[in-house]
């Protein structure tokens, strides 16, 4: 389970997991803090004229009437402009320590696309879908691209976030201070599956993270069909299948094993496991009628393995 | 001087039948189609966001997919940009009082004007035929390349919007001219109403900016129906360009959509407190310096897509644009001071105004900032901010404006009383929808999400309660308005004790305005030397 963003941390915030996060919190708690104090004055001056001079039920014109003073107009003219610049300077400040990475950062390259994120670590040619595993206190450099739309990588708890952008590359960078497990958002609508877009961060030792980059994401000692279910939510497969027969973005699961399919094309195929491993692997052979051709291809990010137990599990589905 | 109806009669008899309306050149009329126009999109985009709001009552599905959400949240969006609050204040409140406060018959070019309206209409059934012919789902900011991919009827939609923009376009030079050319004798720049400064700076940014919205979306169009390409880098575009061109006009359209609504905030307080405004002159140079700097702040959008140099400069030059917005706040509460102050409906959404407007401003602080706009980004927190500016500011201040010239325009009273209840109502309600937003925006909840974790549901489900209030808040306005016009009595000629022209001319005007010419010896807000007509 992610840590919850709402349960921790601060009124307004989540718990901070790098030490910079706390220095962006902070300028918003001076923010706050001089608001409060300009809200006090302005309303309750206004409070007070609004007592003090309501009308008594007659339209006498008031005499006098102060209509101009320099010396007011230029201070609430200077006072606030002095405030927003230290604003801007300390705005200024944090986002560009957010944004450099030093050149002994550990550099994982991340894809988005409709509706996932994969994570490659380059030294290890290791390859994961949504569960993105990085060491503590060790600055991660994330080095991203989007193979369709735009999307948006956020972590709240980290305080950073950036537009994942297709044919071109963007950065984010982050040291956790702490071990947990965090929640990951795309940010920059892309589709009917955009709210479903998650990801999970897990920040690890140094130790479990070595261990992890040998080991991690092993499961050859569970039974094929229970990985299927397990895979069915972990690589977001259920973002467009049901499994009740409801149709989503793509065609539901239930009683799909050998039955017959028509094409786009017109023609009818069933759907026995090479069927429904080419359209795991290679969705845009042969799509079924009535659907858009927008799954993205899998080849690559499953195992032989686990190809074959999410068949065994759609062969469940009845 | 009061105006009796043996020469000419009020425009609502000088003719009859829907002709004489449809093609009429009255700017009153006019004012008065659009008024109804843009009440009905209202109240669609409302609908919508009521239904949004219950469907994000759970995260589990209650009333829509997926698809039919995201096509419901880009028309609500799209609705009230364009559709309701770009011609709110302007098309409805502007057309019909903007000639009455210069003492003018009608606008430079009345046929123009009818012009306007009549694309205005025809804008507005592209973009709502779009619900017809399959819907469009990429939010009401039309980001490529999503929006060159999908399915759904983009090119219809953005025609609507690149049609609607003439009608912006060709009201915006209307104002212009009529303001340089039409002024009675003696009224100078130095005495025109706040209101008209505003509309003014309106209408330069609409003639200006709406232009290279046209562009972009018929870029858009070309780039989907010829696969020319531009924005969608599979055909070697560049999708941020789009929205540098896009927030280009988008950014100072909601300087549009809140300078003419601080217009009509300066004419009621100065009114209900029957003071001359503090600081005139600034209040007028604020309004210009507001149009003029929003034209430099549009790559504020795009701290998460653009370079941190470009976006260090955008953050840099925002910041500027809240200046003369907090001169305009601190001179509206300084114009109370020792003043007559009528605690009436108008005056009411003043005050409403300072607060909903105050918030909306400071929460503009914050996502200048550029280490926490990193964080706040397409969270909630944004979409609380922006309807802080947009429904606390300027379409509160739209209501106070119709309360404040309801007699004027219709020529009855409406209940006082229902009147301050519908005001508390709405205030009450708006809070109780957007401000736990900001809590849920700021803890890292994603805006445009159709289902979210579990986590955020008691705030959501808070929020939505808080659209019923709302919601009944507007049905009440609806409902005794609809009854003022059936058995309100008899508004006189200046109901609130205005000084500026349009209390000088009958309620309801007559055909051209003024039964004869008029002149200005004052300023517009002048109580001490000024004689308030039909006192």
């Amino acid at each position: 389970m992610n840590e919850s963003l709402v349960e921790f941390g601060s009124l307004f915030f989540s718990k901070p997991a790098t030490a910079i996060a706390g220095q962006v919190d902070s300028l918003f708690t001076f923010i706050l803090w001089v608001s409060i104090l300009l809200f006090l004055l302005v309303f309750g001056a206004a409070a007070v004229f609004v007592y003090k001079y309501r009308s008594k039920g007659n339209t006498v014109i008031p005499k006098q009437q102060w209509i101009h003073d320099n010396r007011f107009e230029l201070l609430w003219t200077v006072v606030p402009f002095i405030l927003v610049m230290i604003v801007f300077v300390w705005g200024f400040k944090d986002f560009f320590l957010l944004r450099v990475s030093p050149s002994y950062s550990y550099e994982i390259s991340v894809t988005g696309k409709k509706w996932f994120w994969v994570f490659d670590y380059p030294d290890t040619g290791k390859t994961v879908m949504n569960d993105l595993v990085v060491p503590v206190n060790q600055p991660i450099k994330l080095i991203m691209a989007s193979e369709d739309v735009l999307h948006s990588f956020y972590i709240p708890n980290m305080r950073i976030k950036r537009d994942v952008i297709p044919n071109r590359y963007t950065t984010l960078t982050f040291t956790a201070d702490r071990v947990g497990e965090f929640t990951i958002f795309c940010t920059e609508y892309c589709g009917d599956g955009h709210s479903a877009m998650l990801a999970n961060l897990k920040v690890v030792s140094k130790d479990d993270f070595e261990e992890w980059k040998q080991t991690g994401g092993a499961s050859d000692d569970m039974p094929l069909a229970d990985l299927g279910k397990k895979l069915y939510a972990d690589k977001m497969c259920n973002t467009c299948h049901s499994l009740d027969g409801s149709p989503m973005s793509g065609p539901s699961w239930k009683g799909l094993y050998q039955a017959n399919r028509e094409l786009s094309d017109g023609s009818v195929v069933v759907a026995d496991e090479n069927y429904l491993r080419e359209s795991i692997v290679y969705p845009k052979a042969r799509v079924v009628a009535g659907y858009q051709p927008v799954m993205p291809a899998y080849a690559g990010l499953l195992s032989d393995r686990e190809i074959s137990a999410l068949i065994e599990y759609i062969k469940e589905i009845k | 001087m009061v105006h009796s109806a043996s020469s000419s009669v009020n425009f609502f008899k000088a003719s009859s039948g829907w002709r004489s309306w449809l093609f009429t050149l009255d700017h009153k009329r006019i004012g008065i189609m659009y008024l109804v126009s843009i009440i009905i999109a209202f109240g669609l985009g409302g609908l919508f966001a009521m239904a949004l709001r219950l469907e994000l009552l759970s995260p589990s599905p209650i009333l829509f997919s997926a698809k039919e959400y995201n096509q419901l949240f880009t028309l609500h969006g799209a609705i009230m940009t364009f559709l309701f609050i770009i011609p709110s204040i302007p098309a409805a409140l502007g057309n019909f009082l903007l000639p009455i406060m210069i003492g003018a018959k009608d606008f430079a070019f009345p046929k123009l004007n009818l012009a306007s309206l009549h694309i205005y209409i025809l804008g507005s059934f592209f973009l709502l035929a779009s619900l017809f012919v399959g819907g469009v789902d990429t939010g009401w900011t039309f980001y490529t390349p999503y929006s060159v991919e999908t399915d759904t009827s983009t090119v219809m939609t953005t025609l609507g919007v690149f049609i609607l923009g003439f009608s912006s376009i060709l009201t915006g030079i209307n104002f212009i001219v009529t303001v340089h050319k039409m002024r009675v004798p003696g009224l100078t720049w130095m005495r025109l109403p706040l209101l008209i400064w505003a509309l003014y700076s309106t209408a330069v940014i609409q003639v200006l900016a709406t232009p290279v919205l046209a562009i972009t979306l018929m870029l858009l169009i070309v780039e989907r129906v010829f696969g020319v390409g531009i924005f969608d880098p599979a055909l070697g575009g560049d999708p941020v360009l789009f929205q540098h061109f896009f927030w280009f006009y988008s950014h100072p359209a909601v300087y549009i959509m809140i300078l003419p609504a601080m217009g009509v905030i300066s004419e009621i307080v100065t009114t209900f407190c029957k003071k001359n405004i503090f600081g005139y002159k600034i209040m007028a140079a604020s309004s210009i310096s507001i149009a003029v700097i929003g034209f430099l702040v549009w790559g504020h959008h795009m701290f998460t897509s653009q370079s941190p140099l470009a976006s260090a400069i955008f953050s840099f030059l925002t910041f500027f644009v809240s200046i003369p917005s907090g001169i305009k706040l601190f001179n509206w509460v300084a114009t109370m001071y020792r003043g007559n102050i009528d605690l009436k409906t108008p005056f009411l959404y003043f005050l409403a105004f300072l607060f909903l407007f105050f918030i909306g401003g400071i929460t503009g602080v914050v996502l200048g900032a550029l280490s926490l706009n990193v964080h706040l980004h397409d969270t909630y927190f944004v979409v609380a901010h922006f309807h802080y500016v947009m429904v606390g500011g300027t379409t509160i201040a739209f209501l106070g404006g119709i309360h404040y010239w309801w007699p004027k325009i219709t020529g009855r009273m409406y209940s006082e009383t229902w009147a301050r209840v519908a005001c508390g109502l709405i205030f009450l309600g708006f809070n109780m929808v957007f401000l736990v937003q900001f809590f849920m925006g700021s803890k890292g909840m994603p805006r445009r999400y159709y289902t979210y974790l579990d986590q955020f549901q008691p705030m959501h489900a808070f929020s939505t309660s808080g659209t019923w209030v709302l919601g009944l808040g507007f049905i009440l306005v609806v409902f005794y308005l609809i009854d003022s016009l059936l058995n309100g009595e008899q508004a006189p000629a200046n109901p609130w004790g205005g000084l500026t022209l349009e209390w000088r001319a009958a309620s309801p005007p007559v055909l051209e305005n003024f039964d004869t010419p008029q002149q200005v010896t004052h300023d517009p807000y002048d109580y001490e030397n000024g004689s308030i007509p039909h006192a």
